[in-house]
């Protein structure tokens, strides 16, 4: 019987359906695997399963019968830990602290033990190999070691069922294969282990069974000995990779924008580079290569250490977004929520806040300017609204998406760079900004792109840049991008 | 639209109270009275005016109150040594921008909490004030400026000019939209090529000005410079902001909201004054309408969330 | 970068920088109290004698206490701005019951004084945990309420020290073993709550919740009982606090203690305890109280016009902040520089 399962599961936000009739079973002893393209509403299902959300209709079936889950302590008290993709730390109390904290061992009188604690976490730490100070404030680790001590977190706690929601994303080979190690001996110990990860092989390596969802949508559950990697992708993607990518060749033009030596201590190192106009220049690399803070600097959000920014031949006035948006920069940042939009403004009012001075009658903001812009835009875009004074934040994730790009052209920038332009919108959608990219630099744009979903990556760039621990390692021409060409460059294995 | 909602709300009741005391109060509805209760709200409405945009932005300000109190003494001290009110005007006016200057400093140069610079300022300004005036009292201050602040229509006549500039400073121009996007997501407003931190800073010098600005009002209505004059002022000015639908957490608030509510306040301690309830329950009124303010929309919030299907997004 | 990387393991050497930054914060403290009592005390020997220590522990007493209650909130990433009301409700109303009771023991009036204190910080809790009202507003809101029903209960009434039984005012002078009994009260309680604070679940618990609440729920910790709690029992040492002002001064109306909310914030910043929650101690807070009460006797010997004091206080506080913030940005751009170094 299965440890932990859900059954026909459905889940909406607003108007957006997450997960629909998603079925799942966790045996004791498997690692099941759950795959899909972003979006397809892995994180939710994940969310359900640790107790952060509800779901609407269907049910949690803990060791065959139905529970409710009120919230994460129910869902850890059932025996499940999570280890997300943003370990969840805080930053000021020791390791030892994180690890135990709301159930710290304690003695007769109500008092924490500490040699307890101590001696605990000295045990799973050699079991995992770990060499961390234990009495360390948690403030400045890295991502890996922060990952560590959720596993130890969990470890402690003896889980059922560890969900791992892209534990490797940042981590480096060795600290994957020490991961594993742990995770496998976990599984024979009866575990049940749900697996999140965008790197097939691992999948492959580590897993006995797969479900893929797709737009939220359950479309298949095999077991891995079935299957090779290539029917893995086609039933993530579900349809031929040339109606996602419909890239058309452009003619590039003179260099629009010159990157030289860019350093940001700590971050990245001696990057340089060229887009020229008409092509698309993607840049490819692990989560925590420096890609994102690289595209930062370049638009002015950071400082660099060293080296500069050309636009046109002019050089930009560094750490000053104003400077590079008058020099033709235009950036659709990373997160969305956080950094596209201010999600309690409404849609004309978010398109308008990169060209305030556009809009403006005299010192005035013209409102018939304001909804002109916006209108002219969505329609362009075809964004899906009921009205433009609608909070953007009503708005579907690929909708949204579609307000920060009319956000940004709207002032007819000569370099866009996106920046992870597709996280979490739909397939639809997903086709629609990748031929308006294209669109965009046939008609004369520079367009970098960061991305980290190699499909995207291949199926969009005229040139891709890889970067490795803050260094740009390789660059790759259209016709030798491939698979292998480009995730061994970003995994290190070659250098340029 | 809640705000609309809010103002709406904060409207009616202003009407409200002033029926009830028209009907209710002796003394209350006569034009002496009314000039009088309004004259008394001006320094409030002055620098609720700034305040509103601070708080719009996300920040706060406690040192106003301890500023206009520095005004003061500055001018007292200035008076008493033989300069003429003139020249002195100016300088308080300087004085005043200086110190929110060092507040818009300390909050964008090194990102501390305007919460916390702001406590030290309040006393470190206030401080400042006593260690130039000490305990005396500037009372030979020229009578042509005194009866001008006592007449009703100049302080009220400024408080008006400025109202409306600010009003279609903060609601029609860019500057304004800026402010409410810094406060209502300062990342996406930075990533958008808003100047944060050049706008919270003239923000805070704008709102030290306009407290030295308050201390001249008050000072020559008075006919009194001390060190001690405004002292508890700033939560007074916060009161009114919150209570007039501005958000703590910034990015949502109206000024004409904002000005009701000082009026608000204003006409319950006239006509609680009037009615010979002791001055000091105001306190109590005035804390409970502050609470009140902020309470009503959560439990509204939470009723919503218990009896509809729950809309969070992840 | 290749020529600075030595082999220290990771995180070993972020741990040292961290503990020395911690060390210094409140080695800093210490040093400035040794510096102040140094100075006065070779400007005018009188300061360092045993009347003088004396005086200034007993004047830091009500306040190192109002500042350990206050860390209790502070550390939970909110704020009490209340207390200066709660003190002077539960002040003015002890001293009320004593002067026109006298038939109540004086341990029920304590009892009482501590209760009423639990009632108000109670009612900033459910402000605050239950309704999600922001701190700093609820807690504005309710500093104006309590001292309102202070000012009506007070009707303008004075209780003066001739109305109080002998037998409690000499709580406020009595000395134990040496040490001013109120001295004495406040370590008791600063030695208690720190310990909680270290040993027990509860005290870690309001820590993690300062310090990320978003994975203090996470991890399953009651947040909102937690800052119940919190509140409660601030309220209850400012009840306290309250008592010990009646006892002391003898002379009490409803303006007790009026303004004094600040200057308690400002000792607890000044100690070390960060105003965003998740760090600091108690023990960095009182000797913040003491470091600022010490100031305020010093100036008196020095001669140095006792109206520069609110000055000194506010520019303290600016200072520590601002070399709190300085340190950190250090620490973390030496971390980054490391980390970077470590993964190559």
């Amino acid at each position: 019987m299965a440890v932990l399962a859900l059954s026909d599961v459905s889940k909406s936000f607003g108007a957006v359906r997450a997960l629909r009739g998603v079925s799942l079973k966790l045996e004791a002893g498997e690692a099941h695997a759950l795959a899909g393209e972003n979006g397809a509403g892995k994180s939710t299902l994940v969310k359900i399963l640790s107790g952060v959300h509800r779901p609407d209709t269907g049910q949690i079936l803990l060791n065959g019968s139905p529970v409710t889950f009120g919230g994460p302590a129910d869902a850890r008290h059932a025996g499940v830990a999570v280890i997300y993709q943003e370990p969840t730390l805080f930053p000021d109390l020791s390791i030892v602290e994180n690890i135990f904290m709301g159930r710290q061992p304690r003695t007769r009188f109500g008092r924490i033990d500490r040699a307890a604690m101590a001696e605990q976490t000295g045990r799973l730490f050699a079991g995992l190999g770990v060499e961390l100070d234990p009495e360390q404030a948690a403030r400045g680790l890295s991502i890996a070691d922060q990952q560590l001590v959720e596993i130890a977190k969990a470890l402690s706690r003896d889980a059922k069922v560890l969900i791992m929601d892209e534990p490797t994303a940042a981590l480096s080979g060795n600290e994957v294969a020490r991961l594993f190690g742990v995770v496998k001996a976990l599984r024979e110990q009866g575990c049940a282990v749900l697996f999140i990860s965008h790197r097939l092989d691992e999948i492959f390596e580590l897993c006995q069974r797969v479900t893929t969802l797709r737009d939220g949508t359950p479309v298949a559950e095999d077991l891995i000995a079935d299957i090779t990697p290539d029917d893995l992708v086609r039933r993530m993607v579900g349809r031929d990779l040339d109606a996602l990518y419909p890239k058309q060749d452009g003619v590039p033009g003179e260099v629009a924008l010159e990157v030289h030596r860019l350093t940001r201590e700590g971050v990245f190192t001696d990057v340089s580079f060229r887009v020229r106009r008409g092509e698309i220049v993607a840049l490819a690399g692990l989560v925590g290569a420096g890609r994102t803070e690289v595209v930062r600097a370049i638009f002015g959000i950071d400082r660099q250490d060293a080296g500069w920014v050309e636009v046109g031949g002019r050089r930009l006035r560094p750490a000053s977004p104003t400077a590079a948006m008058a020099a033709g920069l235009a950036l659709v940042p990373e997160d969305r929520r956080q950094q596209g939009l201010v999600m309690d403004l409404s849609i004309d009012r978010n398109i308008a806040l990169a060209g305030l001075a556009e809009v403006r009658r005299g010192p005035l903001i013209s409102r018939a300017a304001e909804h002109a812009r916006a209108q002219d835009w969505a329609v362009r875009l075809r964004l899906k609204f009921a009205r433009l004074s609608d909070p953007v934040g009503v708005l579907s994730g690929g909708n949204q998406q579609k307000v920060v790009l009319a956000k940004w052209l709207a002032r007819k920038p000569s370099v866009l760079i996106v920046d992870e332009p597709t996280r979490g919108i739909d397939v639809g959608t997903k086709a629609e900004v990748h031929r308006l990219l294209s669109e965009l630099a046939v008609g004369g744009m520079a367009v970098l792109m960061v991305s980290s979903e190699l499909p995207e990556v291949l199926g969009m760039a005229d040139r891709v840049l890889v970067m490795h621990e803050g260094r740009l390692v390789a660059e790759l021409p259209r016709a030798s991008a491939t698979e292998e060409s480009v995730m061994s460059a970003a995994t290190g294995r070659t250098a340029a | 639209m809640l705000v609309r909602r809010w103002e709406s709300l904060i409207l009616v009741l202003l009407v409200g109270v002033c029926v009830w005391a028209a009907l209710g109060v002796d003394g209350f509805a006569n034009t002496s009275n009314v000039s009088f209760l309004l004259l008394d709200t001006t320094e409030i409405a002055l620098m609720a005016l700034t305040m509103t945009f601070v708080i719009v932005a996300a920040e706060i300000d406690l040192s106003v109150a301890s500023t206009l109190g520095l005004s003061c003494a500055v001018l007292g001290w200035l008076w008493n040594a033989g300069l003429g009110i003139e020249l002195i005007m100016p300088i308080c006016l300087l004085v005043g921008a200086l110190c929110g200057a060092i507040n818009g400093l300390l909050v964008t140069r090194l990102g501390l909490p305007s919460l916390a610079v702001t406590i030290g300022t309040f006393a470190l300004y206030r401080g400042l004030a006593y260690v130039i005036l000490g305990d005396q009292a500037v009372a030979d201050l020229p009578a042509a400026y005194t009866s001008l602040a006592t007449r009703p229509l100049v302080p009220l006549g400024l408080v008006a000019v400025l109202g409306v500039g600010a009003a279609v400073l903060l609601h029609a121009t860019g500057l304004g939209r800026a402010v409410f996007a810094i406060g209502a997501n300062q990342e996406a407003a930075f990533f958008s090529g808003i100047r944060v931190k050049r706008i919270k800073f003239w923000l805070f010098v704008a709102g030290g000005a306009m407290a030295a600005l308050a201390s001249l009002v008050f000072t020559f209505r008075y006919a009194s410079a001390r060190a001690d004059n405004g002292v508890g002022l700033e939560l007074a000015v916060v009161a009114a902001v919150l209570l007039g639908g501005v958000s703590i957490f910034g990015g949502r608030g109206s000024l004409p909201g904002v000005l009701m509510a000082v009026v608000l306040l204003g006409v319950v301690r006239n006509a609680l004054i009037l009615a010979d309830v002791a001055n000091e329950v105001l306190n109590f009124v005035t804390g409970l309408l502050l609470v009140a303010s902020v309470l009503a929309p959560n439990l509204g919030a939470l009723w919503r969330r218990r009896f509809t299907s729950q809309q969070e997004v992840s | 970068m290749t020529a600075l990387s030595e082999a220290t393991p990771p995180g070993h050497g972020g741990r040292r920088l961290f503990d020395r930054v911690t060390r210094v914060r409140e080695l800093g403290i210490v040093l400035a109290l040794a510096a102040l009592f140094g100075v006065t005390g070779a400007v005018n020997p009188t300061f360092l004698s045993f009347g003088s220590i004396r005086d200034i522990l007993l004047n830091s007493a009500i306040v190192a206490m109002l500042a350990v209650g206050q860390t209790l909130v502070i550390v939970t990433r909110n704020v009490d701005l209340s207390i200066s009301s709660i003190v002077g409700l539960t002040g003015f109303g002890g001293a009320l019951v004593l002067a026109d009771s006298p038939a109540v023991p004086i341990a029920v009036v304590i009892a009482g004084c501590v209760a009423l204190g639990v009632v108000c910080g109670a009612i900033n809790g459910l402000l605050v945990g239950v309704a999600k009202v922001p701190a700093l507003v609820a807690t504005l809101g309710t500093l104006y309420a309590f001292r309102g029903i202070d000012y009506a209960w007070a009707g303008g009434r004075q209780v003066n020290a001739a109305d109080m039984p002998e037998s409690f005012l000499s709580l406020g002078s009595r000395s134990v073993l040496g040490l001013p009994l109120l001295a004495l009260v406040a370590l008791i309680v600063l030695l208690a709550v720190g310990w909680m604070l270290r040993n027990l679940r509860a005290g870690r618990e309001l820590y993690a919740i300062g310090s990320n609440p978003d994975a203090a729920v996470l991890a399953g910790i009651q947040v909102r009982r937690r800052i119940m709690t919190a509140f409660m029992a601030n309220g209850a040492l400012a009840g306290l606090a309250g008592v010990m002002w009646a006892a002391r001064f003898g002379t009490v109306d409803a303006t007790v203690a009026t303004g004094k909310e600040l200057d308690v914030i400002a000792a607890v910043v000044v100690g070390g305890v960060a105003i965003f929650g998740g760090s600091g101690t108690v023990f960095g807070a009182a000797l913040g109280a003491l470091l600022l009460t010490g100031i305020t006797s010093a100036l008196a010997v020095l001669r140095v016009d006792a109206l520069a004091q609110t000055a000194i206080n506010g520019a303290l506080l600016i200072a520590a902040i601002v070399l709190d913030r300085v340190l950190a940005l250090r620490v973390a751009a030496a971390l980054r520089r490391r980390r970077y170094r470590d993964a190559r």
